[in-house]
């Protein structure tokens, strides 16, 4: 592999602290000082912005069991084109990711994938709420995670008992908070446009309960709970209140919840369809407060395939979920960084260190010595999302034809050109 | 005014004026119906296809009558009999249906903007019979044009809607209806099922049968369905009968002239008193009447949209 020298770029690497303009050298799939480098291809990169590669920890892989809506390796394609080097596969895949064998075959499969591939473990057996699953076993098996995204625990001891046998291992949770009981035969929010529009509701207490539990159990155990897709003003304040506390709780923001709001339903384009539901605008400004004040650390897609033949059916019957690898970069730099929520650099940290944080990556950064997984994006460039030519299997997305601003140009993995506009 | 739609989805979509076309328009097809031949040949050569994913008798001899009575040619589908228990997708089916050269599609679905979604997919017109709890136009459409025909103006009228909101079509249509027209739309039943988000459009909230019926020109009531006690929205029929039925001791309270209003079918005893359903107050039967009128007309105006 030929030695890379990116000339001339804006360099931004939150861990270190640094927004400079700067060059940076690659050799042996490592980052090196720009004058370590031999017989480089150089890359001039004026105008454009290097960062260490996105992570994205909330990604449906759909492989195995729905590899009509997307595989590890056009998943992975999609990751690299949104300029994702890692991505967490969560574990509700069928059969589901929580036995070894499973892992094992992810690890398999994700050598197809350009960008690197982290399994997630079930942190029940099934993800069926039911009894712990082989955490330790899992752990050696290579999981950076547990979740049983798209479900939740129900049973408070038992996941009691999963958060302290987890921290045994140094396995983070990440959760995705949600009351059953609450949220029973819910498909949108509930609120003023479930009322109008005649559909069962999904409250925000659903998500707050659950929310409100993990706070507890984290405080009480010591043990980092990552909430996943945070989506309603309360959630947000109560981790606010519980990470002014110290304790060890983390909470991510999606693109979706942070652009668009349940009105969006009343036209009954399933693409609107998720789980979490798009909540009312007061919690998408809350969000955004959460994500400008430091409270929400982490963006993440819940990229969730579904084929169209899936999403085109009545709202009510229609599977949860949308697409966002290939449009979460550009959503949020065009609504956070040029809107002036947050600078570039804090997105860059939602992105790159946040995420890593959460699953204990030590010194996410450009620091020579460290493998070369590189994000490089025209800030500049405006564009209309095109969902036509997007790499995932899939295309449901609500965004196809939104304008937005700033284009991933390259996604660099251990020094290896793995997209490129 | 002039009507362009190829479909009636519900009347949160259309103007003030579009109801009132429909309202008049309605007037003229009640005329045909007290005649001695009550056909006319409005729709001649058009097909119809009333397709019921969810059971349903009265709204569909409605509207099979209504077809027949505008000479229309009328197939009836259940879902029963369709393809979608054999794993074919909605949209398909109706695809098939539309690929038979039909013009017109009545349908109703249990879910809330199933009609909205194979609308925007077909080429043919679309009436839309009822979809879970979204709308229920043509129920609405003959509820105001009773009002409008019983007290002359629906501008300026107190309309009380009592029972079970939360899960109501026929309440959401008749919301939009008046309000467009300028009625004063209250709503009224127990909290778990009456939810204060309709204030957020201008619609008076309460849980008391006293406080809502007081100064009421029209009292509508709605069915009270008994899977919903199972669900634990309140404790019993007759606790719910109790605190929201209207007994003839109830219409002591009323003005003297208050129309009772009732989209059936009733559960005598529960939400409406049979005293207070046979009363002189209720107009119950000829909504049913009327039904027939709105939908004549309703069918009328969205062929005339169809293209083909």
């Amino acid at each position: 592999m030929k030695d890379l020298l990116f000339k001339n770029a804006r360099i931004i690497d939150p861990v270190r602290n640094v927004d400079a303009k700067g060059d940076l050298g690659v050799s042996n799939g490592l980052i090196v000082e720009a004058s370590e480098v031999k017989d480089a291809t150089v890359i001039d990169l004026s105008g454009k912005v290097l960062t260490p590669g996105f992570i994205d920890i909330h990604v449906h892989l759909r492989q195995p069991g729905n590899s009509d809506a997307e595989t590890v390796a056009t998943g992975g394609a999609a990751a690299a084109a949104g300029g994702f080097t890692s991505i967490v596969a969560m574990p509700n895949t069928k059969p589901p990711a929580d036995t070894v064998g499973a892992i094992e075959l992810l690890r398999n499969m994700a050598k197809k994938s350009p960008v690197k591939v982290l399994p997630c473990g079930n942190m029940s057996v099934g993800g069926q709420g039911e009894a712990m699953a082989g955490i330790g076993s899992l752990k050696e098996a290579g999981i950076v995670a547990l979740s049983d995204d798209g479900r939740c625990v129900q049973n408070h001891g038992l996941m009691r008992h999963i958060v302290e046998y987890a921290k045994a291992f140094g396995v983070p949770i990440l959760d995705h908070c949600e009351d059953s009981s609450l949220a029973a035969g819910g498909v949108m929010h509930e609120g003023k446009w479930s009322v109008l529009l005649g559909f069962n509701g999904i409250p925000a207490a659903a998500e707050e309960l659950i929310i409100t539990r993990n706070v507890l159990l984290a405080q009480e155990i010591n043990w980092r709970i990552h909430m996943q897709h945070v989506s309603t003003r309360e959630s947000v304040n109560i981790l606010r209140y519980a990470r002014s506390r110290g304790i060890p709780v983390t909470g991510e923001a999606t693109p979706h919840h942070l652009t668009l709001t349940d009105e969006c339903i009343k036209k009954f384009d399933t693409n609107y369809k998720m789980n979490p539901p798009l909540r009312s605008e007061e919690d998408r400004q809350a969000l955004i407060a959460g994500v400008a004040d430091g409270t929400i650390t982490v963006i993440a897609t819940d990229h969730a395939p579904h084929t169209a033949t899936a999403k085109e059916v009545e709202f009510d019957h229609a599977p949860f979920g949308i697409i966002g690898l290939e449009t979460a970069f550009a959503l949020c730099h065009t609504e956070l960084v040029t809107k002036g929520v947050i600078d570039l650099p804090h997105l860059i940290r939602m992105m790159t260190a946040g995420p890593a944080e959460v699953l204990g990556l030590e010194d996410y950064s450009l620091r020579p010595g460290r493998p070369a997984d590189l994000t490089i994006f025209d800030p500049a460039e405006e564009y209309v999302i095109d969902s036509s030519k997007f790499f995932s299997k899939s295309r449901n997305t609500p965004f196809n034809g939104r304008s937005v601003i700033g284009r991933i140009i390259m996604t660099v993995v251990d020094g290896k050109v793995v997209y490129q506009k | 005014m002039q009507w362009t739609r190829k479909d009636l989805l519900g009347l949160y979509d259309l103007s003030a004026e579009e109801i009132t076309l429909i309202l008049d328009t309605a007037e003229e097809f009640k005329k045909v119906s007290q005649r001695r031949v009550k056909k006319v040949p409005a729709l001649r050569g058009k097909t119809v296809v009333n397709f019921f994913v969810e059971p349903s008798t009265r709204t569909r001899v409605s509207f099979e009558l209504a077809e027949q009575r505008l000479s229309a040619d009328v197939v009836n589908m259940q879902a029963q009999a369709s393809s979608l228990l054999k794993g074919e997708t909605l949209l398909d089916t109706v695809r098939n249906i539309e690929a038979l050269q039909v013009d017109l599609v009545v349908m109703r679905h249990s879910a809330p903007g199933a009609q909205n979604f194979i609308a925007r997919n077909l080429g043919c017109g679309v009436v839309n019979a009822g979809d879970g709890a979204h709308e229920h136009p043509t129920q609405a459409l003959l509820d105001i044009f009773t009002m409008r025909e019983k007290l002359g103006s629906v501008k300026g009228l107190q309309v009380a809607i009592v029972g079970d909101i939360l899960h109501s079509r026929v309440a959401r249509s008749n919301i939009w209806g008046l309000l467009k027209l300028g009625a004063q739309v209250t709503v009224a039943g127990p909290a778990t099922l009456v939810p204060r988000e309709f204030e957020s459009i201008g619609v008076r909230v309460c849980h008391n049968l006293d406080e809502a019926i007081r100064n009421a020109d029209v009292v509508n009531l709605l069915r009270i369905q008994h899977e919903r006690q199972t669900a634990d929205f309140f404790p019993s029929i007759g606790e719910y009968s109790k605190f929201f039925g209207i007994r003839p001791d109830t219409m002591k309270k009323l003005k003297p002239e208050t129309l009772i209003m009732h989209p059936g079918p009733i559960n005598r005893g529960v939400e409406l008193a049979g005293e207070v359903a046979d009363g002189k107050n209720s107009v119950i039967l000829e909504q049913v009447t009327n039904g027939l009128a709105i939908r004549m007309a309703v069918l009328y105006l969205v062929a005339g949209c169809v293209q083909k």
